[in-house]
């Protein structure tokens, strides 16, 4: 039942685990998400699909560390069990719907913003193998922040990495490192930026008028995931949509960031108290 | 009618009252608020029945128990025979018993009810379930297993009747089920108060399992797996959809996506399912100190009720009046008991909020009641220059769901109407071949007893589909 075969920490605060869920590993597609449960008494916790092995039965997630629930998940170790894992949720990206022939050859720019790498990466995988031209731009706070180098450059033909302190890379924002290589002349068919929803949504601000399609892949508030609680609901286009099963990509050029941004914070007075008393049970 | 001093002894005893929790106490526990008969009052009861020759009670009811017959049997005392008879048409009695609507069915229809007080049909089923629940239940008759794979999507009500019956006939059946519990509706949207999970609804879901049903949770169907691949890779020869109706409705008003806005399904779900009243669960809920709940059904009581429990002062919204409201008169009763404020006549216009985005009011308008609509209820039209504010911390819209799009987006030739539904005949029968369906998925949002009825009607016409 939903077994950790793998368990990795990425950095102190992130953590890899490879969970066997072989009907979910079976049908993952990039662009999908899961949700779990570390215990019975658990949140239903939406997380992004980073891989899948349809031949072991294993699907990969990454977590990190930002309340009670999430310490939870990362605390498990290799060979303890999820209470529940359900997916893939969801749609898949637009580009799976294509015909594979239909990649090669196209251009496609990624910005992944800490924990927004996890998902990108199954998507550059896709569209590498498939003959794209494929540059990732990542940003983290501090080098020691940044996840998955190793795996994300092997499926790209540029990783461009960003960090706030300068420590690697481009001093600086994800979205200076867009605005350059763009100055370089560089030209994209589509966009994609996954990270927290403040980056997303400059990275729209930035893209906007160079035309480049964006889509973003948006982290909403969920329960069950599937449609029933609108919990999820976020406004594209003037239009209200759920974000668990018309998303989670969506248009960036449409999407109210504001008040998807506000929406996230509906329950965080309740999420800081259940840290703080998890923190005390610890102590 | 078959005896004259029958009925007249029947209209002087009266209806046994049934005790319930004081309201006062129960307005702030989520435990069950109705304790239905004990023995006495299930014998005294019972005694009222006509045993009608033309009993019109099972007519009425859309599972077909045997109604007279296990009431006489509750009569003699023969508390698990009575269970046996409910046990051949229903396989959630004590579900049932305490969630159906009875006074527009059995007990509607009951002889009794012309003069006086029906025959409270649905706490004696609750009593007779409860009763032989206590006792370990009773040994179903099952058909020879014939190694027949059936699919069922949706473990709720009619999914779960659907699964009884074709378990019953022998087949080798599998419930797919997309939230980590079964029970569908049962679980995620009716209270514990109303409909306790773990001594009631767990209980009746493991007789089902009994009958030899697999319930797979976690997956969703048209997702983890199609219904093309259930057919094509697993070997199931046909497939039940009782996937209900689980999209929420928003009324399209400004100000809907203020924080503090909520379906009344997310609240529920918060509450039932991830049991967010409980301190132990992980899961966070928002009750304001004031919170006006939209609508008038059963699931409008239920939310208001349980934003009671945790704290909040209720207030209903309605756009009709008390007549007009669809939910069960015993829960309006007890929400009127409880100390919900009805505003009646009253619709939403907006919902307004302050500089971060918060909900702190509900804009109304007054309405009056016009010529009849469609439903042949009155039409509420509003009143001109009525529009008035109700100061609120939240807003929980209970306007009804719609059927989930998923299935029928991911299975070709699946047919549905405009809004969603799937489209079936009265047997189930889909417009493809070995696909049935029934329940909220085909109706749009209903009850817990129409749901079983197709499930069980479905149950006959995959028999007939498949039996060589």
């Amino acid at each position: 039942m939903y077994k950790i075969t793998r368990k990795a920490m990425l950095t102190p605060t992130i953590c890899l685990m490879d969970v066997e869920a072989p009907r979910l590993a079976a049908s993952a597609q990039p662009g999908q998400f899961l949700i779990v449960r570390a215990r019975e008494e658990g949140e239903r916790i939406p997380l992004t699909i980073c891989d899948y092995d349809r031949e072991q039965g294993t699907v990969t997630i990454v977590t990190q560390i930002v309340g009670a629930s999430s310490r939870l998940i990362c605390a498990l170790e290799e060979g303890d069990c999820f209470t529940d894992v359900v997916g893939p949720l969801g749609c898949p990206s637009d580009f799976v719907e294509l015909p594979d022939g239909a990649l090669k050859g196209s251009r496609y720019l990624f910005v992944a913003g800490g924990l927004g790498t996890a998902p990108v990466y199954p998507q550059a995988k896709y569209l590498h193998e498939r003959g794209a031209y494929v540059d990732v731009v990542v940003g983290a706070k501090t080098a020691d922040l940044l996840i998955l180098r190793k795996e994300m450059s092997a499926v790209c033909d540029n990783l461009y990495v960003c960090t706030d302190d300068g420590s690697e890379g481009h001093h600086g924002l994800v979205t200076e490192k867009v605005k350059l290589l763009l100055a370089e002349g560089q030209h994209y068919d589509q966009a994609v930026a996954i990270g927290p929803m403040i980056m997303m949504k400059f990275v729209a601000l930035t893209l906007r008028e160079s035309g480049i399609p964006l889509t973003v892949s948006l982290n909403t508030l969920m329960v069950d995931g599937t449609g029933m609680c609108g919990c999820c609901r976020i406004t594209v286009g003037g239009k209200v949509r759920f974000a668990c099963v018309e998303g989670p990509e969506f248009d960036a050029y449409q999407v109210d960031f504001d008040e998807a941004l506000r929406r996230q914070t509906i329950y965080r007075p309740q999420e800081q108290e259940a840290d703080h008393k998890c923190k005390i049970g610890r102590n | 009618m078959q005896n004259r001093e029958e009925l007249k002894m029947a209209e002087k005893i009266g209806r046994v009252p049934v005790r319930e929790q004081d309201p006062k106490v129960r307005a702030g526990n989520f435990e069950e608020v109705c304790y239905g008969y004990n023995e006495e009052e299930a014998l005294l009861e019972a005694s009222r029945c006509l045993n009608c020759r033309n009993p019109r009670c099972v007519q009425h009811c859309p599972v077909g128990i045997r109604i007279p017959e296990f009431i006489a049997q509750v009569r003699a005392g023969a508390f698990q025979e009575a269970a046996r008879v409910i046990a051949r048409d229903s396989s959630l009695p004590a579900v049932c018993g305490r969630v159906c609507p009875q006074e527009t069915q059995c007990e509607g229809s009951c002889i009794l009810g012309v003069k006086g007080e029906p025959v409270a049909i649905g706490k004696l089923e609750r009593f007779v379930a409860d009763w032989s629940r206590a006792q370990g239940g009773v040994p179903v008759e099952k058909a020879p297993a014939n190694g027949i794979k059936v699919a069922i999507v949706g473990s709720g009500p009619s999914g779960l009747a659907c699964a009884s019956d074709l378990a019953k006939l022998g087949y080798d059946v599998t419930i797919f089920e997309v939230l980590h519990k079964p029970g569908g509706v049962l679980q995620y949207g009716i209270p514990e108060f109303r409909l306790p999970k773990q001594r009631v609804v767990e209980p009746e879901i493991d007789s089902v399992r009994a009958l030899g049903v697999k319930i797979e949770t976690n997956v969703v169907v048209g997702r983890t797996i199609t219904i093309d691949e259930l057919f094509d890779r697993e070997g199931f020869k046909a497939v039940f959809v009782g996937s209900g109706a689980g999209l929420p409705r928003f009324m399209g008003i400004p100000g809907e996506s203020l924080n503090g806005v909520f379906s009344a399904n997310e609240f529920l779900t918060r509450s039932n399912l991830m049991r967010a009243f409980d301190p132990s669960s992980d899961t966070p809920i928002f009750v304001g100190k004031r919170v006006a709940v939209v609508g008038g059904g059963n699931v409008a009581m239920d939310a208001a009720r349980t934003a009671l429990r945790l704290g909040s002062q209720v207030t209903i919204v309605y756009r009709r009046t008390e007549k007009e409201l669809p939910a069960r008169a015993e829960e309006v009763h007890h929400a009127l008991e409880e100390g919900i404020v009805f505003r009646m006549l009253t619709n939403p216009v907006e919902i307004l909020g302050d500089e971060n985005g918060w909900v702190n009011a509900l804009r109304c308008i007054q309405m009056e009641l016009g010529e009849p609509d469609a439903s042949g209820r009155r039409s509420p039209i509003p009143i001109k220059d009525s529009e008035f504010e109700i100061p609120v911390d939240a807003v929980i819209m209970a306007l009804g769901t719609s059927p989930n799009p998923l299935i029928a987006k991911t299975t070709k030739g699946l047919e549905t109407e405009r809004h969603g539904c799937i489209v079936a005949d009265e047997s189930g029968a889909t417009s493809r071949p070995g696909v049935f369906a029934g329940g909220d998925a085909v109706t749009g949002a209903a009850t817990v007893i129409l749901a079983m009825g197709a499930g069980r009607r479905a149950a006959a016409a995959i028999d007939a589909y498949l039996r060589p």
